[in-house]
């Protein structure tokens, strides 16, 4: 082989890849991201019934419901409600009043069916979209800014 | 008092950094020995330093002192020692101040161990070296001082998260954090290489022990922390392609791309230019892994206090070094002398082949971790990138990898001859396709490629053995002269062969995860019995225990095979005062390689209570294999070639050494 043969390979066998990749990307890019919403964004968008989604917000106090694995609950950014039912063990550090996000499928416009809700290891921390959710709606709470920044007593 | 003095040695350690990383520098530049020298001092001091503000955090930690902010918000009287000791890296100044000590520290290693290197590039690589960790002093003191006081000392602190009181998070950052360090090792030498403006194959061999000592940290690290969100999170899932699990995989990748085209470099001198730029990716994506942990633009289920003001200082560092050191290549790379191009079927080739590969799945990757960032940015579309986009691009890239992985070390240098090498892996081929024939014979359901992907497994684990089988001639000699063989054979090639090795038995293992996991979630009621695979798990009813500084609700499991009682589990659910946070505590009961998973829910009415209880087959497979890998890495490591160091004209010159 060549000098010039040899490198015809080598370039070839790189770009030969990196076009696997690419498409690989792409394929994979259309069919699995998942978009997040607010419960506003989903009436707002109206967001279909049977599409895959992560919604976000606060738990509504006193709306959680509980029996044995199955709970619902309802979550809000202050201006809309969707009601979450959930099949399953909610994180150790799911609560009432905090935020949440869940992953799932609306079943109508104003219920949604999570099959996962995603848990956090910290109390004091708020998932960025929720807060970022929030704060569009004027909702947003300002001890969750302060997360172990500055010495103030929080709550 | 001591939290003064942490805080003074700490700006003692910038001051010194800034000195070592210029008055060596223009040494090496005026060739002055004298300058240059300041160099190791300065090295040495810094550590000394920065392990005298480490050891007074800690101190502030043991003994309680809530007047220090940080300690005030992360500890607890009432927490046990260990993880009043633990806690002093389990929030993020502290963590950066563990950041900085093994930068110190190696550091310090490169100016212990460097007496053989060129004075030149010696002074070069510290003075770089120091430029990193200046960075990192000036972002501590200004935007992260753990040693900063409260105006009232409050009479409690507010506790550790809990999730964080355990071994395996304990020794999972100072791991992590060796490895994402030790690859600012290669990082310097790269940067000064580019300097000087002259490589060559001596300095592969300087370079390749560091990173191999980085890789190996950093394997174990990742492994350490996974196995940590197996068994603490509760959901008994090992692995979530999580942003800041890339953040950890893709250093991972870079390292493992630069371990091998740094054997290209040093033995046939060539990929030089390419080696260089890997050096300065693996340390400029460990880098962009602290960002990302430390400032939470990205939406993780690992991410702790993050602060989005911090995350722009370490983003200016971030630019900084990755902009600067690329720019820097751009300018000084062409200087660099190119090696020869080689045969396409060679060990080069094969290990290009390794890199190309390793080099795109990567891409994929910091693709999937950074398009949603790249999308909020541009449209304000928030999205997120789950485990199927990477399963269905990096699973792909993967698989010829794998299948290329036995050919390497059997492909010779310059021309390798494919088919040869093929025919010396039919044993490997043949073990393949049993275990796939097998593996449909037996099992009945999970995915249709899982045999197949158990065969692929298979065929790496025994493919890596060949190598060293063909080479001690074993079952062609008598075993006496296979031993002896053996015991000539350089280290490095049971270190490849092993760490193959533990790349099959770690895929191994995350199929049989992965493919045959089975899982029950129910509610549970005293007296019950449920069946998971061939186990029948009883549950006896729940008691209550009072630990140091929680109250926990333990529940009792029994688990039968065919009547016989085979163990017992006893999952809990911790609440701690401090935080009023609780946690679940998962119960394992190991047999062979798989295990049984029972994690608790919340207790409901009439004495049910919530249960996730799994199956899950040659699980422990996934971090055996990664501690063999380890173990390979550490076998290359101490090879006689690395330890000697690398080939000089003459000994004791290396004062003047002739390069």
């Amino acid at each position: 082989m060549t000098r010039k043969q040899r490198r015809l390979v080598l370039i070839g066998t790189g770009l030969g890849v990196l076009a696997l990749a690419a498409v690989l990307v792409l394929t994979a890019l259309k069919d699995s991201i998942v978009f997040f919403n607010s419960p506003t964004d989903v009436v707002e968008k109206q967001v279909k019934p049977g599409t895959r989604i992560r919604l976000g917000g606060l738990v509504q106090p006193g709306t959680l419901d509980r029996r044995d694995l199955n709970a619902q609950f309802d979550v809000t950014d202050g201006r809309n409600v969707i009601r979450v039912s959930y099949t399953g063990i909610l994180p150790d550090l799911f609560r009432e009043g905090q935020g949440v996000i869940a992953e799932g499928t609306l079943t109508d416009a104003k219920a949604f069916r999570a099959e996962t809700v995603l848990a956090k290891h910290d109390e004091t921390y708020m998932p960025k979209e929720v807060a970022d959710a929030l704060k569009k709606q004027g909702h947003w709470k300002d001890d969750y800014d302060k997360k172990g920044g500055a010495p103030v007593q929080q709550k | 008092m001591i939290a003064e003095i942490g805080h003074y040695a700490l700006v003692l350690a910038l001051a010194l950094a800034l000195i070592q990383g210029s008055v060596p520098v223009v040494g090496a530049r005026l060739r002055d020995p004298a300058l240059m020298g300041v160099a190791d001092i300065a090295a040495f001091a810094q550590f000394a330093f920065v392990a005298v503000a480490f050891a007074a955090l800690t101190v502030l930690y043991v003994s309680s002192d809530f007047s220090v902010v940080n300690v005030f918000e992360n500890s607890h009287s009432a927490k046990p020692l260990i993880y009043k000791i633990t806690g002093v890296w389990g929030n993020h100044e502290g963590s950066m101040l563990l950041w900085v000590l093994i930068l110190s520290v190696f550091g310090a290693l490169v100016a212990f161990f460097g007496s053989n290197l060129p004075a030149t590039l010696r002074a070069n690589v510290l003075g770089v070296q120091s430029w990193i960790a200046a960075a990192f002093y000036l972002f501590i003191l200004a935007t992260s001082n753990p040693f900063a006081r409260l105006p009232q000392a409050p009479f409690e602190g507010r506790d550790l998260n809990p999730i964080l009181q355990d071994v395996g998070l304990a020794v999972h950052p100072p791991l992590l954090y060796l490895g994402y360090v030790g690859f600012s090792i290669s990082f310097s030498f790269a940067v000064a290489a580019l300097i000087e403006g002259k490589i060559d194959a001596a300095w592969a061999r300087w370079v390749r022990p560091w990173t191999l000592a980085a890789w190996m940290f950093l394997t174990l690290g990742i492994a350490m922390g996974s196995y940590w969100a197996y068994y603490e999170l509760g959901w008994g899932g090992w692995w979530f392609w999580d942003p800041v699990e890339n953040a950890s995989l893709m250093p991972w990748i870079a390292g493992t791309a630069l371990l091998h085209s740094a054997v290209v470099m040093e033995k046939r001198n060539a990929l030089k230019v390419w080696t260089v730029l890997l050096s300065i990716l693996a340390f400029s994506l460990s880098l962009l892994g602290t960002f990302l942990v430390r400032s939470g633009v990205l939406t993780s289920v690992h991410t702790f206090a993050t602060d989005p003001t911090r995350g722009v200082f370490i983003l200016a560092i971030l630019v900084l070094f990755i902009g600067g050191s690329l720019a820097l290549y751009a300018w000084r790379a062409p200087l660099l002398k190119q090696g020869g191009i080689f045969a396409p079927i060679s060990r080069e080739g094969a290990l290009v082949f390794n890199n190309l590969l390793l080099t795109t799945a990567l891409a994929t990757v910091f693709v999937g971790t950074l398009y949603p960032l790249a999308l909020e940015s541009l449209t304000g579309e928030k999205i997120s990138v789950g485990a199927p986009f990477f399963n269905a691009t990096f699973g792909p890239l993967f698989v010829p990898l794998l299948l290329a992985v036995p050919f390497g070390p059997l492909l010779a240098w310059k021309r390798g001859d494919l088919l040869g090498a093929a025919q010396r892996l039919m044993v490997a081929f043949a073990a393949g396709l049993v275990a796939i024939a097998v593996t449909f014979a037996i099992i009945r359901g999970g995915p249709v490629l899982a045999p197949f992907a158990i065969g692929l497994a298979v065929y790496v684990m025994v493919g890596a053995l060949v190598d060293l089988v063909e080479r001690i001639q074993l079952f062609r000699q008598p075993v006496g002269i296979s031993l002896r063989r053996a015991r000539g054979l350089p280290r490095s090639v049971f270190g490849t062969a092993l760490a193959h090795f533990g790349l099959g038995v770690s895929l191994l293992g995350i199929i049989g995860e992965s493919s045959y996991n089975a899982e029950q979630i129910l509610a549970m009621k005293p007296g019950q019995t449920v069946s998971v695979r061939d186990y029948d798990v009883t549950f006896d009813g729940v008691v209550s225990r009072q630990g140091p500084n929680y109250r926990e609700l333990v529940a009792k499991f029994v688990v039968r095979q065919d009547g016989e009682i085979v163990g017992t589990l006893d999952p809990s659910k911790r609440s701690f005062t401090a935080r009023g946070m609780a946690t679940s505590e998962a119960a394992l009961l190991t047999r062979g390689f798989s295990q049984l998973y029972i994690s608790l829910g919340d207790p409901g009415t009439d004495g049910a209570i919530a249960v996730r209880l799994y199956h899950k087959p040659l699980v422990l497979l996934i971090w055996i294999g990664t501690l063999i890998m380890v173990l390979g890495g550490a076998l290359s490591l101490s090879d006689r070639r690395l330890r000697v160091g690398a080939p000089k004209p003459a000994k004791k010159s290396a004062l003047q050494p002739a390069e």
